[in-house]
């Protein structure tokens, strides 16, 4: 039995019915064709789905749909404002924080989070708020350093 | 004049990915796409006595469903490039017929008209299985037992000895053999996105498009093509963005044939996209060898001889280069030293586990982790420093080219330069010094150093199954801009950027009007793809020699339009300009340069004519004038572009020294990487920046094999790591800051001078961490350690 449900993407309301199974990356990706976010594991250890809720980094591959009903969500495609690119966005593309580009959307959207939480992270501290994002190509010091440029354009310096 | 070539420019591909609007094949999303499901074996070695596929034909939203028999003779085997003296090569169907040959072996195909529902009738597929004893030992299927392909005998697939000089004699000439006996565990590349493919059938055209995510999209046209029966010019094979390869998607699989056949039957597109566990079943792996190396030293560490008795485990089948790939350890036997006689046998073994081939490095990290390995080794042995064991066998600069007694000719090098500078930026004196203090404080530190070579540029026609060329085609189009296509097939790599690069100062242009365009069979010359680090050093050469084609021309054209000899033409800055003429701007009489794209929107700018006495022209006014082709000189073609296949005369040999030093923690047995130098040399750089990423992404999955990753398949051939949940991947937290620096030897093989650096970290660094975890339990008699070296290995060792 389809349930209704009402979800702000990035700044629009969506409303629909969907399967209570279907999951709410399915829902992005296939429902709304925000293909950003991606699927890299399905079992919440790759980040690679990751999304904000409300505010919150949520893996978006082990939630239902229905349990997003009457939330915020902003997935990579919301991230940028008025065309201009997230200082995250920005810092990726500064330091070569991607390769393929596959784990990029969920890490941008994970480390948006770390510094929202704490504006002058340490190396450590970046580290560690990256555990549940898996990146294959970069080996991390560059996301490291996207993430330290972001912080540092975010309060200014 | 380089403005680009050699400066750290930040990628041109980065913000479609950066803003999530890159296309991914599961992005791709057409208009009444059908999703396939696959049934797979659960079982290692098992009959398959039959298969009921009723219940899932009657289930909502299925389509079609079909097995093994269904397409027996329909679709072609999986195939094998790999060519090699008695190799036994078994019929691979991309679908298994009477029996399961390892865990995720695809059994049937189930089509309907939307995911869920596909996956939801592979429960209702009911396989009649009669489970088989498996086979897992990769050494004892070596020797018999139960056989997986009845009809071999038994479960050797081939025998090879390889190398050169008396190898006899050279461990006669010794004062000492060393030998260590040594296991590279089974890992999976996990690229970050899984295989995918999509299919599109036109009956009117009779024409099939496959999106697929691959390294190799025109050697997987050709296959696909004979493998399903179409002709090759009726079947497009486009690559979208890939996720991450890492050797992985240099292959043709089951599924890609599948899908495209599927396709052709249903006249509608289908979609498959691999979750992680397919993934992790049924996508190559890497590595599996279990081998015991012998060196002839002299007291003084001099090495007369190394031998390498090796078995590798293939897997159940072989993929496209499964048998070859222990041919390349051979290959890289001899390290970055002199060794005078070097032999390799191996014994190629089928086991009931899905297929190795190439994983980044493919075969030569064992070559390199055996070398390392086996100098530390030595070291201990003689009672010498490790580091002086290794300057006493490298060749001198001046020696190169050096002839290996493996067979190859190393391009050129300095590898005392290297191993002094990672020394120097070590810090390594000091390091020792301090691990003398931290020992008697009861700390468990380790200096780990490995000075390796790695074979790039892949490589000479030769020497390879299916060309080792590769292609370019370069383009100025009428309004002036630069399109460049590649056979290259990059997937991260960001030579989107460093062709664009080349390309952009080779014809004094702006690297924003340059375009390079990559991965579609359907638009791009034919290529041999992104693997073996060849894309710069081979196809970013055929860029560059297509490039000066192209310029030959348009010089040509030049000197026609401003009615004087090519000879007397300069070019610079993207501008031809008569040499007197220049003269005379020098002393004040230049003359106005008509900006190109400037004109009113919709227009193209006035053709210069030769009457109209222009003295300097550029190159994107050439090309118009080539296009428009009514000022051109009699004999010439019209239009402005160039094609240059490169074949190189040989591989290139980049090289390096890594320092790593670890931290044992004695409580836990956790390993911490506390410091990491690495010194790369490959050849002329075209983007440090890429450089960099590729070293730093190398050295973590080196770091991955060391300490943590590893397929694990039990007695009964099951397979335990099925997912990202017990196949431990490197994380942030996990890897240290890496200090990373150069040497620059150009490559003489190449005009760029490139050599290559996709693979040197992955190369290097293995050794170099399992050596200092070794040197930091020296105090326990630990003498090696097999990979990954987890934490309860180390704790029950100092137990
Ligand atoms: S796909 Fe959601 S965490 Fe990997
Ligand atoms: S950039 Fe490829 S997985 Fe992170």
């Amino acid at each position: 039995m389809k349930q209704a449900i009402s979800i702000n993407v990035n700044g629009a309301d969506h409303a629909g019915e969907v399967e209570p199974r279907l999951l709410l990356v399915h829902y992005l990706r296939d429902v709304l064709g925000l293909t950003g976010t991606h699927i890299g594991c399905e079992t919440s250890i790759c980040g690679a789905c990751t999304i904000l809720l409300d505010g919150q980094a949520v893996k978006s591959c082990t939630m239902f749909a229905v349990q997003a009903d009457g939330s915020n969500i902003t997935t990579i495609e919301g991230l940028a404002t008025n065309g201009n690119l997230h200082p995250m966005q920005e810092g990726f593309w500064e330091c070569h924080g991607l390769q393929c580009g596959y784990c990029t959307p969920g890490m941008i959207i994970a480390a948006t989070q770390i510094v929202d939480r704490n504006p002058n992270p340490s190396r450590d501290e970046i580290r560690h708020g990256l555990e549940g994002n898996l990146c294959r190509c970069t080996g991390y010091q560059h996301i490291v350093e996207a993430v330290e440029y972001a912080a540092a354009k975010k309060s200014g310096v | 004049m380089t403005k680009y070539v050699g400066q750290r420019v930040k990628r041109t591909e980065d913000p479609r990915l950066i803003k999530g609007l890159a296309h991914y094949v599961d992005d791709i999303g057409l208009p009444g796409t059908l999703h396939v499901a696959f049934v797979r074996s659960m079982y290692a070695h098992a009959k398959i006595n039959g298969i009921d596929t009723t219940e899932a034909f009657k289930a909502p939203g299925v389509v079609a469903v079909y097995s093994g028999k269904d397409i027996a003779t329909k679709v072609g085997p999986v195939p094998c490039a790999a060519a090699l003296p008695d190799l036994k090569v078994p019929d691979y169907r991309v679908l298994a017929t009477n029996k399961a040959l390892f865990v995720g072996h695809p059994i049937a195909a189930i089509v309907a008209t939307d995911k869920y529902a596909a996956r939801d009738a592979v429960d209702l597929i009911f396989v009649d299985y009669e489970e088989l004893p498996a086979v897992v030992d990769v050494e004892a299927a070596a020797n018999g037992g139960t056989i997986i392909h009845e009809s071999f005998g038994d479960n050797v697939a081939y025998k090879l000895t390889s190398g050169e000089g008396d190898i006899d004699a050279a461990m006669k000439a010794a004062d000492k053999i060393v030998s260590q006996k040594m296991v590279h565990q089974r890992l999976a590349p996990i690229a970050m996105e899984p295989r995918g493919v999509l299919a599109r059938y036109f009956p009117g055209e009779e024409e099939l498009t496959v999106w697929s995510s691959t390294q190799i999209p025109h050697l997987l046209r050709t296959q696909l093509a004979l493998m399903i029966g179409i002709p090759e010019n009726k079947l497009r094979v486009i690559t979208p963005e890939v996720g991450g390869g890492f050797g992985s998607k240099l292959n043709v699989y089951a599924e890609e044939a599948l899908l495209g056949w599927i396709s052709i039957q249903l006249g509608k597109p289908v979609k498959w996209i691999e979750s992680r566990r397919e993934n992790v079943q049924a996508t190559i792996h890497g590595r599996a060898q279990v081998g015991t190396v012998e060196v002839g030293v002299k007291n003084d560490g001099a090495i007369t001889g190394l031998r390498y008795n090796v078995v590798a485990d293939l897997g159940a089948y072989h993929q496209l280069l499964t048998p070859a790939i222990p041919t390349l350890t051979g290959l890289m036997l001899s390290g970055a030293y002199k060794i005078p006689a070097i032999q390799m046998n191996v014994t190629g073994v089928f086991t009931n586990k899905m297929s190795t081939d190439a994983y980044r490095g493919a075969g030569r990290p064992e070559a390199t982790y055996v070398v390392e390995r086996v100098m530390d080794v030595i070291a201990r042995e003689l009672n010498l420093d490790p580091i002086e064991v290794r300057r006493k066998n490298f060749p001198k600069a001046d020696e190169f080219p050096f002839h290996t007694a493996t067979g190859l000719d190393y391009d050129s090098g300095d590898y005392d330069g290297a191993l002094n500078k990672a020394l120097d930026l070590s810090g390594y004196q000091s390091l020792r010094e301090e691990q003398k203090k931290a020992r008697d404080n009861g700390k468990l530190i380790g200096i780990g150093v490995s000075s390796y070579v790695e074979i790039c540029a892949l490589g000479p026609s030769q020497a390879m199954p299916a060309g080792g060329w590769e292609s370019a085609t370069v383009r100025i189009e009428p309004t002036g801009k630069v399109t460049v296509l590649t056979g290259a097939s990059p997937h991260g790599q960001g030579q989107e950027t460093s062709f664009a690069q080349i390309a952009a100062d080779e014809l004094g242009v702006d690297l924003n009007d340059v375009t390079v365009i990559h991965g579609d069979t359907g638009i791009v010359q034919y290529g041999i793809g992104t693997f073996g680090s060849r894309a710069t050093a081979v196809g970013g050469t055929a860029v560059l020699i297509a490039i000066q084609k192209l310029k030959e021309k348009a010089s040509k054209i030049a000197a026609h339009m401003m009615q004087c000899e090519a000879s007397s033409l300069s070019f610079e800055d993207g501008c031809y300009t008569k040499k007197e003429a220049a003269a005379a701007s020098v002393t004040g009489k230049s003359e106005p340069v008509v900006p190109v794209g400037e004109g009113p929107a919709g227009a193209l700018n006035d053709v210069p004519t030769p009457t109209n006495g222009r003295h300097k022209l550029t190159i994107q006014e050439i090309a118009l004038a080539a296009h428009v082709a009514k000022e051109i000189p009699p004999d010439t073609e019209p239009g402005l572009s160039a094609t240059y296949f490169f074949e190189p005369k040989n591989f290139t040999f980049p090289f390096g020294t890594h320092v790593c030093v670890v931290e044992i923690d004695k409580e836990t047995g956790e390993t911490k990487i506390v410091k990491y130098v690495a010194v790369d040399d490959c050849g002329k750089v075209i983007n440090p920046l890429l450089v960099d990423g590729q070293v730093h992404g190398g050295i973590v999955q080196a770091i991955g094999q060391a300490l943590y990753e590893e397929v694990v398949y039990d007695e009964q051939g099951q397979l335990v790591t099925g997912e990202l949940m017990d196949y431990a991947l490197p994380k942030a937290s996990q890897m240290p800051w890496f200090e990373t620096d150069r040497t620059e030897t150009p490559s003489p093989v190449n005009p760029l001078g490139v050599k290559g650096v996709g693979e040197a970290g992955t190369i290097g660094a293995t050794p170099a961490v399992v050596n200092a975890v070794v040197d930091a339990l020296s105090a326990y008699g630990v003498t090696h350690i097999d990979m990954p070296i987890r934490p309860e290995k180390i704790w029950k060792l100092i137990r």
